[in-house]
């Protein structure tokens, strides 16, 4: 499965990442809102992993796109969103979708294409979707999220209800058309949208910096649109969730759109087909060094939390995985009959009387 | 009873669903303040207000990103594209997106949109504002696909799209605007994939659609004066596709022809032909025939675009020559 690619093809400078801003542990959030910070980034990675483990087993057919390093973005923002508030995600949108309380039994499920699965098997990672809990969707063509995000917030605005949506994008999206149409829509009609650059340094296979014309690609395109440039540590839960919350609530107040720019780095490769050796050893090695997790949890004793605390939280995490996985595992293949359901509203794919 | 032009159908039938449910809203290029680049929009703004028919940018993508967006989250909005042409530019929406997201979320989300579209070539607009794709929206699994060829079918047929839970794409024909007909008064609601038998024969069934239609019915008088009597059916929607009119037409007419406005290679015709070789081979007394626009790129000249889509005389020569009249 995997991919070569020539090492000289990525040839370009290692992208260092930059410190921990030491005022963030200052940062006016509540201990618990933190706690839940840590619980949602330990879900996040221990979740992943194990979808990782199941690839190497070949319990996941397909593909799969992890985000393993880039937690505290899903994690701050999902954190500052209203149980009402809609998500829009991407294909690599295993994180945005547990942010948002979605139980892991069914995601994993899914992954496994079980009958138990979020979308019994019919819509398989790259598409995760639980409605109940806001999660309109992940989609898999770059940027068009961005567009049909503003549609649920320009609904939201037109039934007067103070819902906001949140649509996430990788740094590859901010160079594909929709991205621009998006920007300039929500800005004309003053959305009610937040939306969330992860720029993890590679479109797919690809420095981003070798294919745009701007430093930060979402960051140095706000100004385009009329929006504030928002730059922040997207490595530290505090600092995203500190840019979340403000944009969130003017969203929710009237004040239209924003856009962030979180930076951060995947540990691994853009799919499961991708090693990921187009990246400079010791960009891949600083990085791993400014791991969003370990920094968290030592930031919480540093606040005072427990290290039983914390491993406390690990240890339930863990077990919450361990039944997920059962709960995958234990599914039955989907019937071969439903595959021609839920073409149409009236759950049916006739096309022909 | 009122007599409208197609234009003032499409105008009538979209007010008849704002007024209605307060969920549908509509949108697009030019569409508010100008009401419409063909006028189909004319005073909807003045009586519904900017909150329900809104002009937007240029941006396709962002129009059918934000119907559809809207649509799974509890409006019906109508996003008009201008020309059917411009579908291209937002493609990925339509096949990708709304098309697929009932089924890939098991389910969990509708999509109740109708996309309104200006169809069709005869205007000598040229390559880029004449096509006629509604057979590019046939080959979507998830798409309804309405084409009207009357005024009363506009209203009666949109109103059916606006109230239909699964997305639509209703082209508007440019050609048959200033057409006129009767639109009967009161709400008017009319039901997807069903054809209409809009003259009866029994020597040949001639199925159209759309611009192709009115071409039908004045090739088939022409015919009759030479002694063949053509059934000509408007199929109005292509998905639902109401095979059941017209096989029943070739059990009693043992010909079928169908006239497309789509280039040649897979046009809605082939699906019908390859239906009726399949269930009713026996009921035929000859060839299926196609007459369709060849499959080439519309051309400007009105020569040259009157040369190439199906006119009168070409279904008169070629349903004459097929049944050797």
């Amino acid at each position: 499965m995997t991919t070569q690619i020539p090492h000289e093809y990525g040839a370009h400078d290692a992208r260092m990442p930059e410190p921990v801003d030491p005022n963030m542990i200052n940062a006016p959030i509540p201990l618990a809102t933190r706690l839940d910070l840590y619980r949602l980034q330990q879900q996040m990675r221990q979740f992943e992993k194990r979808a990782y483990d199941l690839f190497l087993q070949n319990l996941v057919k397909g593909t799969s796109h992890l985000s393993i390093g880039m937690e505290a973005i899903a994690a701050g923002v999902g954190q500052a969103m209203r149980a009402d508030d809609y998500t829009f995600a991407t294909y690599r949108g295993h994180a945005h979708t547990l942010a948002r309380g979605v139980p892991m039994g069914p995601v994993l499920a899914e992954l496994l294409g079980r009958s138990n699965g979020l979308l019994a098997g019919k819509g398989g990672s790259m598409h995760l979707t639980s409605v109940e809990r806001g999660v309109m969707g992940s989609y898999a063509i770059i940027g068009a999220q961005l567009c049909i995000a503003c549609g649920a917030a320009w609904s939201a605005q037109f039934r007067g209800t103070d819902q906001i949506t949140v649509a996430f994008m990788g740094d590859g999206a901010t160079n594909i058309g929709a991205f621009h149409e998006a920007l300039n829509f929500a800005a004309v009609f003053k959305l009610p949208v937040v939306f969330v650059c992860e720029n993890n340094l590679y479109m797919e296979y690809t420095s981003i910096f070798d294919v745009t014309a701007v430093e930060h690609p979402a960051a140095d395109r706000a100004s385009a649109y009329g929006l504030e440039r928002i730059l922040v540590d997207g490595n530290d839960a505090d600092a995203v969730y500190m840019a979340a919350a403000p944009a969130i609530a003017r969203a929710r107040q009237g004040g239209g759109p924003s856009l962030i720019e979180a930076t951060t780095y995947r540990h691994g490769g853009h799919s499961r087909a991708d090693p990921g050796k187009y990246r400079p050893d010791g960009e891949v090695a600083a990085w791993l060094d400014r791991d969003p997790i370990p920094m968290y949890h030592q930031r919480l004793l540093t606040l005072g939390v427990s290290e039983a605390d914390l491993d406390k939280v690990q240890r339930d995490v863990a077990d919450e995985v361990e039944a997920a996985t059962a709960f995958a595992r234990a599914g039955a293949p989907p019937q071969a009959a439903t595959a021609l359901t839920d073409v149409w509203a009236d759950g049916g794919s006739s096309w022909r009387n | 009873m009122a007599e409208l032009t197609y234009r003032e159908a499409i105008a009538y039938g979209i007010a008849q669903e704002l007024r209605r449910d307060p969920t549908v809203f509509m949108f697009g290029e030019d569409i508010a303040g100008a009401g419409g680049v063909f006028k189909s929009t004319v005073g909807l703004l003045e009586e519904f207000g900017p909150k329900r028919v809104i002009d937007t940018p240029i941006s396709e993508q962002a129009i059918l990103g934000a119907a559809m967006g809207a649509a799974m989250t509890g409006l019906r909005p109508i996003a008009e594209i201008m020309f059917s042409d411009f579908l291209a530019v937002c493609w990925d929406m339509v096949v990708n997106e709304i098309a697929k997201v009932r089924y890939m979320t098991n389910g969990q989300v509708s999509v109740p949109l109708v996309i309104r579209t200006g169809n069709g070539g005869g205007s000598r607009f040229g390559a880029q504002h004449s096509q006629s794709v509604e057979n590019w929206a046939m080959a979507v699994p998830g798409l309804k696909v309405v084409a009207p060829s009357t005024p009363a079918d506009v209203v009666g047929l949109l109103a059916a799209s606006v109230r239909d839970d699964n997305p639509v794409l209703f082209f508007e024909h440019k050609s048959l605007l200033a057409t006129k007909g009767e639109v009967p008064s009161g709400e008017l609601v009319d039901t997807l994939g069903t054809a209409k038998v809009v003259r009866h024969g029994k020597d040949c069934t001639i199925v159209a659609l759309a611009l192709m239609v009115p071409r039908a019915i004045a090739a088939a008088e022409v015919l009759a004066a030479r002694g063949i009597e053509a059934t000509v059916i408007d199929l109005r929607c292509l998905v639902p596709l109401d095979t059941q009119t017209i096989l029943s037409s070739i059990g009693e007419t043992g010909h079928l022809f169908t006239v497309e406005e789509n280039p040649r290679l897979c046009g809605w015709g082939a699906e019908i032909v390859s239906i009726v070789a399949e269930e009713c081979f026996w009921a035929l007394d000859g060839p299926s025939i196609r007459i369709t626009t060849p499959h080439v790129p519309l051309p400007s000249a009105d020569v040259l675009e009157d040369a190439v889509i199906p006119n009168v005389q070409r279904i008169v020569d070629v349903v004459a020559k097929a049944l050797d009249a």
